[in-house]
């Protein structure tokens, strides 16, 4: 089985997924893995949000420069965001994002965008087993930003 | 029914029926007397270990609901106590309730156990069943509310000895009370209290498997009784979760489980079947395996794998399939003691072939049945109700709750048989039922809570207290708890970080009250289960302790941690570490944040006229909501129309027409019938629908019941010989005396067609029922007639089976045919002919048949997907609606105000459906019985220096809640319609917007300690 080479080979090397579940899909999705027991490999942190269009592209370079091998986010299928149109919010930037890192010279496949259901508890598993296999396959990910104190991102309220 | 009405109700039996009625009750506005005769509440279900189908941890999903139901101020609970006299009729009865003497005070024990430390009286435990000991000054278990002991009289040296002698002897129990909360001349008292009406959910016993001797149960120390399995597996059981035997503690590494012991008995009276222990029996099989570090072999043995629930038949699979559990389809004729002194048991079965074999085995369970329980038999005969032969409450037909007696309804396994979600749905409905009875009485009782003063914490140094749950074993066996707590003290801001065995029972949210004011903690952090199911009781603490609800967060340890990561203890930690540190990084940057409160629309709409649309329109509308009713089709009645008799022998034609009557001259119904829906828009209190005739309906809630469609075989010649006909049309034939039927001789009734199959993978439920009403109406008709029944397991559970019973003693053959030798039909002429390999005689046998029923399959509604789209609602694999919880949220959607009921949530039979309609009536006029919707606040907001006024933020908000004051240059956020999304927080382009709760600076700061 693939997932147990992943395993072998994590004793290595064991990427760190930063994962941004929506609560109302991904994050019921990643419940029910769990009272499912759905295994999957122990690489991603979860960063529960209200929904995928909370996520600016700023996270997703924020981890990278952090020194997360890959990014994850989840939202609701198409037409099924708990906030109507969310979700479309996430797929535009994230399809934005894609290219930035591909500008800058980050492999793209170190970031996933999926849709999970609150219902598809094994469908989460194999999203994460895909994400590690994928990021497992590019190494760690020596991140080639500076961190250059916050980025201006947490500026003064 | 009474004049003078009062707003409360008694509720007897404290388990999980007798806390949701209790809670649903309370939060509608009525004042609740819970009576309960043991010494805490909570009934069966902190004995389980997990729960099928979902393998929750029963205590976990239970302990929220203890503390909820304990901290209530409108629930006034009386332990140790039971009815002693009634008086009055529906509406105002007066209920004499008799509280046997605790000899602890319930005000001063703090439950520090000092009592029971000191006692020397050891005896055995009830609540382990009998497998480990308690003494005389105990607790029933350690989430126990009351949190308090109490001394067992019985047992006590000095109860027993000492008092009426006058001698002070032992005693050591007040010695060590610090508390002084011991006082041995306490006295049974008696009280009154009125109330409008009753509910009832005393429980059951299980059956006493040593009254049949041929399974050696009670001789043969490896021959144990289910619920005894239950307390080995449990983490807070007699070994501490280690699956052992309790007399050798050997590692069992093949153990057998036998069905039917007690249930399906005609010979000990015990004609009914259990409904629960198939599903049971699996679990305990699969969680046996999974709990075990040792390969466990696990064998079921039984007559019919009954898993018509939601879901099972997906768990029964996969334990045959995946998880390798054998069954074997058998008769157990005995079990004795291995001759070798290994203590195992020896199973002598007979095989469906008629092979005589034996096994042996390291531990044998017995799947014991339901019975009803002494005190349930002395309750229903106090209160004078009609009971059934077998001591079971006698319901009133198509009523789903009602005893023979007005105002008193009945809930959970008081009426027979049943699971947790349909006990929950029952609870539910009792409550909606007698919330209906007494309406004009709602709120004249009942107390506001009030809250200390929140503490002002801006400004102050951060202080944050860490709990880590070692849920039982779920978490504490893969994660290493005590790491993760030393972990979390070397972290910025943590001030305090403690492990819990549970940091959701009652004990530990009075520690965490405690600590937040002796270590002045102004955050909190709970690494442990789901924030979506555990959040709101950590918050209400939080509120308790004068603490903001939001200074708070959640790491989810289990179901996304320790449950998914159970072969890698090390990374789990360290996963558990890591999501620690994020909550620890959120907590510490969350701010005070106020609820917003908004107008609750008081109207509810029911989606679909079907009986389940109906009946909870019914029950909304005598609770005094007005109610939108929407039917697309021409006519009211749904598919019960076409139904002549119930499960009961019910009318069902009288039935719907009077129910159809009923809501068309209820003055709060207002029917739409013929005309569809266009579109939804809204949330909890503020929905607005759209009709397809234009019309815009506003309303709070919504609940729908939009039913199921009948399969359409593409099998079995269906559709090319009229002969061939499914269940509800061959009802119909009889109704409309069609001569296919009035004149045929041979019957042929063929089980299962488009259920429980690789597209279909689940049990429709009611049809083994309902061939069986068939087979017996047409075999009662005419006793010549030649009547046979090809099935692949006779789902007749409950009272069904005794139909089952009595079809294979007049005379209906029942012939079983595997999921890989469906039977084959054929036309040889005009004859029709089907083949079917008999399980018996194991060769083919043809039958000419004049009459071919089909039971097909129910299926999901073709609507399903719409409401889903509209309602924001999940459906599952099937197209069923998804519950929040399918064990004890049983009609809720995790959308808050949208409720279901009926065949749309899954097949059930017409007594269900009632039952879950009245349920999610009941549900949903806990919602409508608010003034106001209170929502957390965690919207968007504005830093006004940095807007632009760019309108990025108007153009992505769907909720339409942010607007550009072009006077001010400024973006105004509306906190009423904003709904806390953040897509205008990620959209901005100035950095002006964030989102409370989940502000930029949170989120890049749980990234840098990544």
């Amino acid at each position: 089985m693939g997932e147990i080479q992943v395993e072998a080979e994590n004793k290595k090397y064991e990427p760190k997924i930063a994962a941004f579940l929506c609560n109302w899909c991904s994050y019921a999705g990643a419940d029910l893995a769990g009272v499912g027991r759905v295994q999957y490999p122990a690489t991603i942190r979860t960063i529960r949000v209200p929904c995928s269009g909370r996520i600016n592209p700023l996270y997703v370079l924020k981890a990278m420069a952090n020194g997360a091998d890959g990014v994850l986010v989840s939202g609701c299928h198409p037409g099924d965001c708990h906030y109507i149109s969310g979700n479309y919010v996430a797929r535009r930037k994230f399809a934005l994002i894609k290219s930035l890192l591909n500008h800058v010279g980050l492999e793209e496949d170190r970031i996933s965008f999926s849709w999970v259901s609150a219902a598809e508890g094994i469908r989460f598993a194999e999203v994460v087993k895909g994400v590690t296999e994928r990021v497992s396959a590019l190494g760690p990910n020596n991140g080639i930003f500076k961190v250059v104190d916050d980025g201006g991102a947490a500026a003064d309220e | 029914m009474s004049q003078n009405k009062i707003g409360s109700v008694l509720i007897v039996g404290a388990g999980i029926a007798g806390i949701q009625a209790a809670l649903d009750l309370a939060e509608s506005g009525y004042l609740v007397h819970l009576v309960e005769e043991s010494s805490a509440i909570g009934g069966t279900m902190p004995m389980l270990d997990k729960t099928f189908p979902t393998n929750d941890c029963s205590m976990c999903i239970l302990s929220p609901k203890l503390v909820e139901c304990g901290r209530h101020l409108n629930v006034r609970t009386y332990t140790n106590s039971q009815v002693v006299r009634t008086e009055g009729e529906a509406g105002n009865f007066k209920v004499i309730i008799k509280q046997k003497a605790r000899y602890i005070d319930l005000e001063k024990c703090t439950g520090c156990g000092a009592c029971a430390e000191a006692c020397p009286v050891k005896v055995d435990d009830e609540f382990n069943q009998g497998l480990g000991k308690r003494k005389a000054a105990f607790k029933q278990y350690s989430q126990a509310f009351p949190n308090a002991y109490g001394i067992d009289e019985q047992n006590c040296l000095y109860q027993t000895r000492g008092k009426a002698k006058g001698k002070d002897i032992c005693l050591k129990c007040v010695k060590a009370c610090q508390a002084g909360a011991i006082d041995h001349h306490m006295e049974d008292k008696e009280f009154e209290v009125e109330v409008g009406s009753m509910i009832l959910n005393p429980g059951f016993k299980i059956f006493d498997a040593a009254s049949l001797d041929y399974y050696g149960y009670g001789k043969i120390k490896s021959v144990i009784t289910s619920l005894e399995f239950e307390r080995l597996l449990s983490a807070s059981g007699p070994f501490d979760g280690h699956l052992v035997r309790p007399f050798d503690k050997k590692e069992p590494q093949k153990i057998a489980w036998i069905q039917c012991v007690g249930s399906r008995n005609a010979k000990i009276g015990n004609n009914y079947c259990s409904g629960v222990c198939c599903m049971y029996a699996i679990k305990e099989a699969v969680i046996a395996k999974e709990h075990s570090h040792i390969p466990v072999d696990t064998t079921i043995f039984y007559m019919d794998m009954r898993t018509p629930g939601k879901d099972f038949e997906k768990y029964y699979n996969n334990a045959k399939n995946q998880q390798g559990v054998n069954f074997i389809r058998s008769r157990v004729y005995e079990v004795t003691e291995a001759k070798d002194d290994s203590g195992d048991a020896v199973i002598r079965y007979s095989t469906e072939d008629g092979q005589i074999l034996t096994d042996q085995f390291d531990l044998v369970v017995l799947s014991v049945g339901l019975e009803p329980g002494d005190s349930s038999k002395e309750l229903a005969k106090l209160l004078d109700l009609k009971v059934n032969k077998y001591g079971f409450a006698e319901l009133e037909p198509l009523s789903g709750v009602n005893t023979s007696k007005e105002g008193i309804f009945a809930a959970g396994a008081f009426s027979g048989p049943r699971d947790i979600p349909e006990t929950v749905m029952q609870a539910s409905a009792a409550a909606g039922s007698a919330s209906a009875l007494l309406a004009e009485e709602r709120g004249t009782l009942v107390s506001e809570k009030e809250y200390p003063p929140e503490m002002d914490v801006a400004g102050d140094i951060i202080r944050t207290g860490v709990f880590i749950c070692h849920c039982g074993v779920n978490i504490g066996s893969v994660v290493n708890v005590p790491s993760v707590v030393e972990y979390a003290k070397t972290l910025p801001t943590v001030a305090y970080a403690t492990d819990k065995i549970y940091a959701c029972s009652q004990d530990a949210q009075a520690s965490i009250k405690a600590l937040i004011s002796e270590q002045k903690l102004n955050r909190i952090v709970v690494s442990s289960c789901s924030p979506r199911t555990h959040e709101p009781l950590f918050q209400e603490t939080l509120k308790e302790a004068g603490l903001n609800a939001h200074l708070f967060d959640m790491a989810n340890i289990r179901d996304q941690c320790s449950w998914v990561h159970m072969n890698q203890p090390e990374q789990a930690t360290e996963k558990a570490k890591d999501l620690t540190k994020l909550a620890i990084v959120r907590a510490s940057m969350q701010q005070q944040t106020q609820p917003i409160f908004m107008d609750m629309n008081h109207a509810a709409m029911v989606i679909g006229g079907g009986v389940a649309g109906m009946t909870s329109a019914l029950s909304l509308a005598d609770q005094g909501y007005e109610v939108h009713l929407v039917e697309k089709d021409s006519a009211l009645g749904g598919v019960a129309r076409r139904f002549s008799t119930g499960f009961r022998g019910e009318d069902m034609k009288a039935f719907v027409a009077e129910l159809i009557e009923k809501v068309s001259n209820h003055a709060n119904i207002k029917l739409h019938v013929g005309v569809g829906i266009k579109d939804v828009g809204g949330f909890l209190g503020n929905f607005t629908t759209t009709l397809e005739n234009g019309e815009q309906i506003a309303h709070g809630v919504a609940l729908l019941t939009i039913g199921g469609q009948e399969y359409k075989p593409n099998e079995y010649l269906y559709g090319q010989d009229e002969r061939v006909m499914t269940q509800i049309e061959m009802d119909e034939a009889i109704y409309n005396h069609d001569p296919k039927v009035e004149g045929a001789k041979n019957f042929v009734f063929i089980q299962c067609v488009g259920s429980r199959t690789v597209e279909n993978p689940y049990c429709s439920r009611t049809c083994c029922t309902k061939s069986v009403k068939l087979a017996l109406k047409m075999k009662k008709k005419n006793p010549a007639a030649n009547v046979f029944v090809l099935y692949r397991d006779m789902r007749t559970y409950s009272y069904f089976e005794e139909d089952y019973e009595e079809a294979r003693r007049i005379g209906i053959i029942f012939v079983r045919y595997s999921e890989n030798a469906k039977p084959v039909v054929s036309k040889e002429g005009d004859t029709l002919l089907v083949t079917v390999n008999d399980h018996v005689l194991d060769r083919p046998i043809e039958i000419e048949t004049d009459v071919l029923c089909l039971a097909a399959a129910i299926k999901a509604p073709a609507d399903g997907k719409k409401l889903s789209k509209w309602f924001k609602i999940p459906l599952n694999a099937e197209g069923f609606f998804l519950e929040a919880h399918m064990k004890l949220r049983p009609v809720d959607f995790s959308t808050d105000g949208v409720f279901m009921a009926g065949i749309a949530h899954s097949p059930k039979n017409m007594e269900e459906v009632i039952a879950q309609a009245k349920a999610a009536a009941g549900r949903a006029g806990v919602a409508l019985s608010k003034d106001q919707v209170e929502s957390a606040g965690l919207n968007a907001f504005v830093n006004k220096r940095k807007c632009t006024a760019c309108g990025t933020c108007e153009a992505v908000c769907s909720a339409k809640a942010i607007t550009v004051d072009q006077v001010n240059r400024v973006a105004v956020v509306n906190d009423a319609l904003c709904k806390g999304c953040g897509a205008c927080a990620s959209s901005c382009r100035c950095g002006a917007l964030s989102l409370r709760g989940c502000t930029n600076e949170q989120i890049v700061e749980m990234l840098n300690s990544l």
